[in-house]
């Protein structure tokens, strides 16, 4: 009766431990990385098509992300934000819930943050005030995905749908609030008053690396721990996994939803509260970079894995510094960046349906 | 048979010759050779694992074999997909349901359709009725497909295979949702089928239904055909000397139909104090469920109480009100003594009160999840295999091991996903996790269902160890057989309501087979 362990619909191979697992970890890894060469070439034929050399291009935004001292300083303050939007992304992905919506919590969280900053600092310490401001935001960003929320935990309504929409009136929200309520009366410019350099998170040793990119950095870690050690990380994959298995452990679904909501937003609004503390200090009417949808896919080539949502973000972060400075010097435009993440999703894809192919063709 | 339907058949329609199929570890079917004649119920005997499945597999075009060929009208064919196989004629319904649930019944059916043309629900709903009128189901075509029961999703499938047309129509197990009355009916079906000179592949663990309604018998085990039983043969036979013949095929040696031992029945129990006492249940009915109508009863420790009726009367509601999994509109649940109206899902089970599901799949387990977790998923965040939050993998392992080892899984380690094992391994984790350990009453719903022989008769020793050891069995089963094996007492089920409740004895089987089709005890 040993063949009684095949599953009994023999489709599926069985995994043994101990044997074939570097070869899988070697195809992971090839299905991770490959995707993104391929995608750097069919973007360098774009480049070409455009009258660029592609390798003038591409050696320009690794000079400019990675390579010059200011680049990579500028790339790595870059991630501060990036990260603590893909931790807020992979609790919500892992526990099934899709926030489409976290550009409009970050932006709730950015000018949360520019509102409450400048003015704490005034009569408190500054470290106090930063701290204030972070739980701020982060509340926040929790309150403006509670609609979304409770429709999902007790009405079953697609969250795609809501956070998206709750997306595009937060971010009208936050132009509103920033040119009617937090004007800075000091500038003809409409913006939010400016948190004093002095103020913000304090750099890194002697670099211009905002101290953001820490606090990133154990973010995402923290959510990736609490995801894969914790009972409470389980709980939210069970639910994620498959939902009526949750309800017949008893566990309680709704709740842990709303729970998954508040951390996923409440991450976003850090993210902002920490690009506005760390970096910009201030937020300009019509202000929005967008960074959300733009993790959304390093999130997705990362398998929902913080320490490989890291290097993604890394990598997201060379991108667009150092296509900014290709932009300039080169003409081709900034937003070349999204055509190139675009490819790499697109490939990504193809190559996903040609592994299940090629995993069938094998069975079968 | 019917000799027209030989006379034009002298090719099979479908035949394997020599067919092997291999698999990571597993030679799933080995030389298999096999010929489906036009006419004839073709029944596929055979334990799970012995390659069935996989059989299926090939000839509906999900796999294809490594050696060997199939023949289509005598004409060797690669059958290249299910799209392929249902344009030759070869119609396949599946043990488990493979409906959209998303979409209704009628929008299932007219799937696969031209595109490009006007969906014809009209047409279809002619067709239809016509087709379940000699059916004897009731197909409601405007409900969405995933609130139907497992049952009811199967007849839709059978409904689908018959829509299309098919020469040959597979029926995966297809009798083991369905209750005594309708596996007659199925039956009744399949003879009218093959005499209009169709040919039926009809694939089942219980050697009674292969008697009742076959033509020819093929034994499978453990990958390879050992035996097979030509119509000649069958029809010379009488029921009990074909089940000894087949018996001695799957098993090697004459013995009695395990499921029919009278030895195996069990002995009535004095009972003792009551440990579950429901009062006066009540749930209002929805379009998908009749709701439940002032279901009361008392459970005794070391009482087995069967729930019987036919499926998608109640059962699964009155099962997960116990749970706690569903609110009750009004009603009270008495547990050892004390009310646990109030208590959570969670709260029930560290109680002692279990609910074994008889959606394994859909609800029971997380698929993906290794088994190790899936033990522990009614314990989530409980010491010793949670400490602070914080997961001990070593703990977790352990409890795992000494499950795996004392409930006899058949896995490859205790991390392989848990979707990966067959049903009856399957049947075996949820067994451990929710007998381990402090049950006082378990709530058994469809345990065997799907299971092959072996498995099934190891879980009902489960059951009847339970009884014996004082604790209190609901047990609720659409296998009249099951029941009068294992109960003291049978209540019956229809509409939401019991309907009246039997005394396991000599006349149990006559008396709650009255109470299912609506008359008086």
């Amino acid at each position: 009766m040993s063949v009684d362990t095949a599953s009994d619909s023999g489709a599926l191979p069985t995994s043994r431990p101990g044997r074939g697992g570097g070869k899988l970890a070697a195809r992971r890894l090839l299905l991770a990385v490959g995707p993104v060469l391929i995608a750097l070439a069919l973007a360098g034929l774009l480049l070409a098509a455009l009258g660029v050399n592609p390798f003038e291009y591409y050696g320009f935004v690794v000079e400019r992300g990675l390579l010059s001292p200011t680049g990579v300083q500028q790339t790595l303050t870059r991630m501060a934000p990036l990260l603590f939007l893909a931790a807020g992304l992979i609790v919500a992905f892992r526990a099934g819930v899709w926030n489409l919506g976290v550009d409009g919590q970050f932006l709730l969280g950015a000018v949360t943050a520019a509102a409450s900053a400048p003015w704490l600092v005034t009569f408190m310490p500054v470290w106090l005030a930063t701290v204030i401001v972070f739980v701020l935001a982060a509340a926040v960003a929790m309150l403006w995905s509670l609609v979304p929320a409770l429709l999902k935990a007790y009405q079953g309504v697609n969250e795609i749908i809501t956070t998206l929409m709750m997306t595009f009136l937060g971010t009208s929200l936050a132009n509103v609030l920033v040119k009617l309520v937090f004007l800075d009366p000091g500038t003809t410019v409409p913006q939010t008053r400016t948190l004093p350099v002095a103020d913000r998170l304090p750099r890194l040793f002697d670099t211009t690396i905002s101290s953001g990119l820490l606090l990133g950095l154990v973010a995402i870690i923290a959510v990736h721990l609490m995801m894969t050690r914790t009972d409470f990380g389980l709980k939210l994959r069970v639910v994620g996994a498959n939902p009526r298995a949750a309800v017949h452990a008893g566990l309680g679904v709704p709740a842990l939803t709303i729970a998954v909501f508040a951390l996923s937003a409440g991450l976003a609004g850090l993210a902002g509260a920490v690009d506005i503390v760390g970096v910009q200090g201030n937020v300009r009417a019509d202000w929005n970079p967008g960074y959300g949808l733009t993790v959304i896919p390093m999130v997705f080539l990362a398998r929902f894995n913080g320490f490989a949502a890291i290097l993604y973000v890394l990598l997201l972060s060379v991108l667009s510094i150092g296509g900014e400075s290709a932009a300039r010097r080169l003409g081709v435009p900034n937003h070349f960046t999204l055509v190139l993440v675009a490819t790499v999703l697109i490939v990504l894809a193809i190559a996903e349906w040609l592994d299940h192919r090629f995993q069938q063709a094998r069975r079968a | 048979m019917s000799t027209l339907a030989r006379q034009n058949g002298d090719t099979p329609i479908l035949a394997l010759e020599g067919v092997t199929k291999r698999f990571p570890g597993v030679t799933a079917n080995d030389n298999v050779s096999l010929a489906i004649w036009p006419g004839e119920v073709h029944v596929l005997l055979g334990e799970n694992g012995a390659g069935k499945s996989t059989l299926i597999g090939m000839l509906s075009g999900l796999q294809q074999p490594d050696e060997g060929r199939i023949l289509v009208d005598g004409v060797p064919t690669q059958i290249r997909s299910p799209r392929h196989a249902l344009s030759l004629g070869i119609g396949t319904v599946y043990q488990h349901a493979m409906l959209v649930p998303t979409l209704t019944v009628a929008e299932n059916l007219l799937l696969g359709d031209r595109w490009w043309k006007r969906p014809r629900k009209e047409a279809l709903r002619a067709e239809v009725e016509v087709l379940a009128k000699s059916l004897g189901m009731k197909v409601d075509l405007d409900a969405v497909a995933s609130e139907l029961s497992l049952g009811e999703q199967q007849q839709v499938e059978i409904l689908r295979a018959l829509l299309r047309k098919s020469r040959v129509l597979i029926l995966d197990e297809s009798t083991s949702m369905l209750t005594p009355a309708g596996i007659e009916e199925l039956g009744a079906l399949m003879r009218r089928l093959v005499e209009r000179g169709l040919a039926v592949v009809f694939i089942t663990h219980k050697l009674r239904e292969a008697a009742g309604f076959g033509d020819r018998i093929s034994v499978l085990k453990l990958g390879r055909k050992v035996g097979e039983i030509a119509p000649e043969r069958f029809r010379a036979l009488d029921e009990e000397a074909l089940i000894a013949e087949v018996v001695e095929m799957m098993f090697g040696q004459r013995s009695g139909d395990p499921e029919e031992d009278p030895g195996a029945r069990r002995k009535p129990h004095a009972s003792g104090p009551v440990l579950l006492s429901v009062r006066d249940l009540r749930l209002a009915p929805t379009g998908t469920h009749p709701g439940l109508h002032g279901v009361s009863f008392d459970l005794r420790a070391g009482e087995i109480l069967g729930i019987a009726g036919i499926d998608g009367n109640g059962q699964k509601q009155l099962a997960e009100v116990i749970a706690g999994q569903l609110a009750p509109a009004s009603g009270s649940i008495r547990f050892d003594g004390a009310p646990i109206d109030g208590l959570t899902v969670g709260q029930r089970r560290d109680a002692g009160l279990r609910y074994l599901t008889d959606d394994r799949l859909g609800e029971g387990t997380v698929g993906p999840f290794p088994i190790s977790l899936n033990l522990l998923l009614k314990q989530v965040g409980q010491p010793p295999f949670w400490t602070g939050h914080v997961e001990r993998p070593a703990e977790i392992e352990r409890h795992a091991l000494r499950l795996i080892r004392s409930y006899d899984v058949r896995t490859p380690s205790e991390r392989t996903p848990i979707g990966r094992l067959s049903g009856g391994n399957i049947q075996k984790v949820l067994l451990a996790r929710e007998l381990a350990e402090g049950a006082k009453v378990v709530i058994f719903n469809k345990p065997t269902y799907g299971l092959d022989l072996a498995n099934t008769l190891a879980v009902r020793d489960r059951i009847r160890d339970l009884a014996d050891a004082a604790r209190g069995v609901l047990l609720i089963s659409t296998d009249l057989e099951e029941l009068l094996q294992l109960c003291d007492r049978i209540a019956v089920m229809a509409g939401g309501a019991l309907v009246g409740t039997v005394e396991n004895g000599a006349d149990a089987r006559a008396q709650v087979g009255r109470l299912m089709v609506g008359l008086a005890a």
